[in-house]
């Protein structure tokens, strides 16, 4: 993450602004607080819900790493991305190969966990910046063309070299158990959860320090207003190549914890569906804010869990069963989307802002 | 309040909250007074992953309903030691990151006794591991790759249909037996399924013998160029690795080419209903194509299997059209109550893989089964069949062969009959 | 030379169903500035539409007029009951509705017709002629050559000759002064719609007899390729269309011929890539360039 400087400190009216009373609170240390507290909270959380349950909430924090970077990319820059699956394969396929290497070397500490995540978000920026450097060039749906074929090709590189890729079965990904310490019966999918709750937290804390730093203003001024932007002395084809980079980099650690997740890669779950999934999620979560990707995630997760539980709810002849089974879902979610758009276009965020907006504000009018 | 003493008080409020749970969850061991998982006195739970929508769903959707048919047919007969079976189909869509999502949740959440028949090389695998981690009895892997033998690494996950490998013998044995001398081309799809195919051709003919090889990709429906490639090269005999979809595009493209090869076609896409419902008016162009099976004939009325199958398919499944997909799903049903019945009445989940290890079932099926303690793969052979007069027949006798340089030989042993009621018993 | 030329025929006949996609792409972009994701599905709709028709009459051509007119009325619904009401201030908001779309209608017809591949009937021959020892085009080649020119002639007639065109042209590039003088703007928009979704119906009509066959998910491939050639021509010309869709159908057959089907991905990418950084806006973008 270097390359972006992503985590850049806060200037110092940023953090006046933030400022209600008393001492100024850093930016970055309030971000860490929340993420402590999030830690602390999914933590008590993994003790309450079954393996299953744990493993989807693992891969809702999977996905967040994803939504979050496309949020920042299309909600904060305004900049269009079909690709984003492709960039989490990046991710995914670098951890893989790395988690291959060092377990054919007998290296199988679980430590080395670590330099694979980071190796993916290298391999994934150094693409992103590829991607990012021809994206800033184009503009609407020639943007949207050009991303969209990355997120076919990508895929289908695995099947082009599949000496290296192993094709469509694709690799498995060793991983290390869960340290010995926290017992013989402890259930993998908590250690799981734990593992990428962390590895997301961190992400979303660079984040979200970057929305609030000057790199994240720059981002807002080109989306409104390019030409006043250029103006205002912002760089904005750098800025555009910069949002992408730090998107993709968040996107190929999405995919590297997907990969840690399923313990195996293969090019059928990162096709044109997942990047299409994922923007559908970010603007049904809500664009523009962070929280948008987190109902974005869950509802990536959710979702189909959801709407396949509302199909079991019908008891039908095997025949009409057939019909509708698989089916019925899809309906539901193509109709919630449809309906979502037109009835909340600000998305689920944007509803609860709304909903929520009487309350703080009311409260707020009794302050000096 | 100040966000500070806010936040302070969110905090702590959370750090209680922790506290208490941590105190109260508890990680249960597998103690011996454990109840076997998906097993009680009066059912079984088993589950699946099959591909129900989407682009490859076409066909193999029917699988699993058939299957379930069949159980039902048995649980109406009394179930197996008085246990009923269900069976949970979930849908993946043939994408492997929605396998992950649906297997765990049969196994974690709805706890499963076993997997049966999880669907596609891609898909399956990715799950192996967890499966493994997990002790899930992994049976009949819908899929021909040599994957799912490897009896060191996944001792719980066995087979069911013959590897590619041995199809591409059996099939490239019928070439030099009956149609010497003639260039040989082959297509296979780009990726183990193709190559694994084009392995047990080169084994038996040798790799200088196949002329011309091409692949396809799913995503480009346009074979027209692999096609004029065999034309320009003389091509005689075709073998196609070929899902249906694209043995159909194979023949339909040779045929407005005017190309007219010897058709040879590896199990997975030689289903004649499927081929002819997709070609239309063109279903005629499958005259004379070779194909290789295991399985009973879904038109031959007079075979004692097929009358079972389209009883319990009218009875159990509102008498959905019947094709091999049909027959393939009911036949997994049949060996699964087989290895259950084999289990015995105290049912676990080493009595279950202990069962198949045994071997020696017989069934709907030509060919043998070749389980053993080290031998995982499915069945171990094949018959040749002949579309003739627009009706897809067997000839010749069946052959078995290994996956290995083993020779194609014939297998003599006679089919058996279905039991009077259907059910298979102990 | 032989291999060529086959290569590059067979190339140009499926750029032809690439153009007309491409073109019904370009007709609503032009019209209400969406790129419309739904456009496979819809036309896989009346493609289904058409089949139950033949079935039930027997005729083909009964089904291609159905298919036709289910194409028009499909466009002008989704406009008017959904499109409409969408908010076009991010317009991303109209992609997601699409999208939507996509896996409604999808699912629609999963349930109607099942998931399997149905027969898709071709009304003329597919079997090459033969000239001088060569196969040439075949009968159903010459007709999706003659339906897409055809399709072409008419859109070019239809906005540069008739009355009801310019309005459409007026509505789109100003819609405020048109509103002024009296056009129907939204009556224009709709119209736009329904006429792209009866060309890119004429276009499902062509390319399936030639796939795999009858299915929900039949155009996606299509879509992905006409989507690639409308912005390598351009989403605001109706020629780069054209142009677009025979150049990306004969790429495809080049390397499908030459270097082997797996590349084909990579070889759209670097088409696009070489075209879009050389011209942002696609091969025919307007001189004056639109970015402020």
């Amino acid at each position: 993450m270097s390359a972006t400087r992503a985590p850049a400190p806060p200037t110092r009216s940023a953090a006046a602004n933030r400022l209600r009373a008393g001492r100024p609170v850093p930016t970055l240390l309030r971000h860490l607080a929340v993420a402590a507290g999030a830690g602390l909270l999914v933590l008590a959380i993994s003790y309450q819900l079954d393996s299953f349950r744990n493993f989807q909430l693992a891969t809702v924090a999977a996905y967040l790493c994803a939504t979050a970077g496309l949020t920042i990319l299309t909600g904060l820059c305004g900049q269009l991305s079909l690709g984003h699956g492709a960039l989490m394969a990046t991710g995914a396929y670098t951890l893989a190969l790395c988690q291959n290497a060092f377990a054919d070397r007998g290296v199988t500490a679980g430590g080395v966990l670590v330099l694979s995540l980071g190796a993916a978000v290298l391999a994934t920026v150094a693409v992103g910046a590829l991607v990012g450097v021809a994206a800033a060039r184009l503009r609407g749906p020639y943007l949207a063309g050009l991303t969209l074929a990355v997120a076919v090709v990508v895929p289908a590189l695995t099947v082009t070299f599949d000496g290296v890729f192993n094709g469509e079965q694709g690799l498995a990904v060793p991983m290390a158990p869960a340290p010995a310490s926290l017992g013989v019966y402890f259930p993998y999918e908590r250690w799981q959860l734990w593992v990428v709750t962390v590895a997301t937290l961190l992400c979303l804390v660079v984040l979200a320090n970057l929305v609030r730093s000057r790199y994240g203003r720059a981002f807002r001024a080109v989306r409104d207003d390019e030409v006043a932007a250029r103006l205002a002395g912002i760089h904005v084809a750098r800025t555009q190549v910069i949002a992408f980079v730090v998107s993709a980099a968040s996107a190929g650690l999405g995919g590297a914890l997907l990969a840690v997740l399923a313990q195996s890669v293969s090019p059928g779950a990162f096709g044109l569906t997942l990047s299409l999934f994922l923007l559908m999620a970010v603007v049904i979560g809500g664009l523009g804010r962070l929280a948008g990707a987190v109902w974005g995630a869950v509802l990536l997760v959710a979702l189909p869990d959801l709407t396949h539980t509302v199909t079991d709810l019908f008891t039908l002849s095997p025949a009409a069963a057939q019909r509708l089974e698989g089916n019925l879902p899809l309906a539901i979610f193509g109709c919630t989307l449809i309906v979502v758009m037109i009835a909340a276009p600000g998305g689920v965020q944007g509803l609860v802002s709304r909903l929520a907006g009487a309350l703080p504000a009311r409260w707020r009018r009794h302050r000096p | 309040m100040r966000p500070m003493a806010r936040r302070g008080l969110a905090i702590a409020t959370t750090l209680t909250l922790l506290a208490s749970s941590v105190a109260c969850g508890s990680d249960d061991g597998p103690g011996s007074g454990q109840p076997v998982p998906g097993v009680t006195d009066t059912e079984i739970v088993v589950g699946t992953h099959m591909p129900l929508t989407g682009p490859a769903s076409a066909g193999y959707s029917k699988i699993a309903p058939a299957t379930k048919a069949y159980f039902d047919y048995v649980n109406a007969n009394g179930g197996v030691h008085g246990r009923k079976i269900t069976y949970k189909i979930m849908d993946d869509g043939y994408n492997p990151a929605n396998t992950q999502q649906v297997v765990r949740q049969l196994v974690l959440q709805d706890k499963v006794f076993a997997i049966l028949n999880g669907l596609g090389t891609p898909t399956h695998t990715g799950v192996l591991d967890f499966l493994h981690s997990n002790r899930v009895p992994d049976l009949f892997v819908a899929s021909g790759s040599r994957s799912w033998d490897q009896p060191e690494r996944y001792p719980n996950t066995f087979g069911f249909n013959p590897d590619y490998t041995v199809e591409g013998k059996i099939l490239a044995h019928h070439v030099q037996t009956d149609l010497p001398g003639r260039k040989v081309c082959f297509l296979g799809q780009d990726d183990d399924f193709g190559r694994d195919s084009l392995v047990g051709v080169e084994k038996v003919l040798g790799a200088d013998a196949v002329v011309d090889r091409q692949t396809y990709v799913t995503s480009n429906t346009n074979v027209a160029p692999q096609i004029g490639a065999f034309k320009a090269a003389g091509c005689e005999v075709v073998i196609l690795a070929t899902v249906p979809g694209f043995t159909a595009l194979a023949v339909g493209t040779a045929a407005r080419l005017g190309f007219k090869p010897q058709w040879l076609v590896s199990n997975v896409g030689a289903d004649h209903p499927t081929l002819s419902r997709q070609l239309g008016d063109a279903a005629g162009l499958l005259e004379g194509m070779i194909g290789v099976n295991y399985l009973p004939m879904q038109n031959d009325t007079a075979d004692p299997w097929i009358q079972l199958f389209t009883k319990v398919n009218k009875e159990h499944n509102g008498d959905a059209p019947f094709d091999g997909n049909t027959v393939y799903g009911m036949a997994v049903g049949y060996l699964f109550v087989q290895v259950l019945l084999a289990a015995g009445q105290d049912l676990t989940r080493e009595s279950l893989v202990e069962a198949v290890r045994k071997g020696g079932y017989q069934g709907p099926s030509v060919a043998p089964l070749r389980f053993s303690a080290t031998d995982h793969s499915g069945y171990g052979g094949g018959r040749l069949s002949r579309v003739s007069g627009g009706v897809q027949g067997y000839f010749g006798p069946t052959y078995e062969t290994d996956e290995e340089d083993g020779p194609v030989n014939e297998y003599s042993a006679p089919p058996v009959a279905p039991p009077a009621n259907g059910v298979p018993s102990a | 030379m032989d291999r060529f030329l086959f290569l590059t025929l067979d190339g140009l006949s499926r750029g032809a169903v690439y153009a007309a996609f491409a073109l019904a792409l370009v007709l609503i972009w032009r019209a209400g500035r969406i790129v419309n994701f739904a456009q496979g599905a819809m036309a896989v709709a009346a493609a289904y539409v058409a089949y139950s028709v033949t079935a039930a009459t027997g005729s083909y051509w009964l089904g291609f007029v159905a298919a036709l007119i289910a194409g028009l009325l499909l466009g002008a619904v989704v406009d008017v009951a959904v499109m409409r009401l969408v908010d076009h201030r991010s317009p991303l908001n109209p992609v997601i509705v699409a999208l939507g779309l996509v896996l409604l209608i999808h699912a629609v017809l999963g349930m109607v017709y099942g998931n399997e591949y149905l027969p898709a009937q071709a009304p003329f021959s597919r079997t090459a002629l033969t000239v001088g020892g060569l196969a040439v085009l075949s009968p159903y080649d010459l007709f999706v050559f003659a339906a897409v020119g055809v399709v072409g002639a008419a859109l070019v007639w239809i906005f540069t000759r008739t009355a009801i065109g310019l309005r459409m042209r007026a509505a789109a590039f100003a819609p405020e002064v048109s509103r002024l003088l009296g056009v129907n703007v939204s009556g224009m928009l709709t119209l736009g719609w329904a006429l792209a979704s009866g060309v890119g119906a004429l276009a499902g009509m062509l390319v399936i007899p030639t796939e795999l066959g009858l299915h929900p998910h039949a155009m996606d491939l299509v879509f992905v390729s006409a989507f690639t050639a409308a912005v390598v021509g351009g989403l605001d010309s109706p020629p780069g269309a054209v142009v677009g869709g025979l150049g990306v159908g004969l790429l495809l057959s080049y390397v499908s011929g030459y270097a082997g089907g797996d590349l084909i991905p990579l070889a759209v990418l670097v088409l696009l890539l070489a075209v879009l950084l050389l011209r942002p806006g696609g091969l025919f973008a307007p001189v004056a360039a639109r970015r402020v």
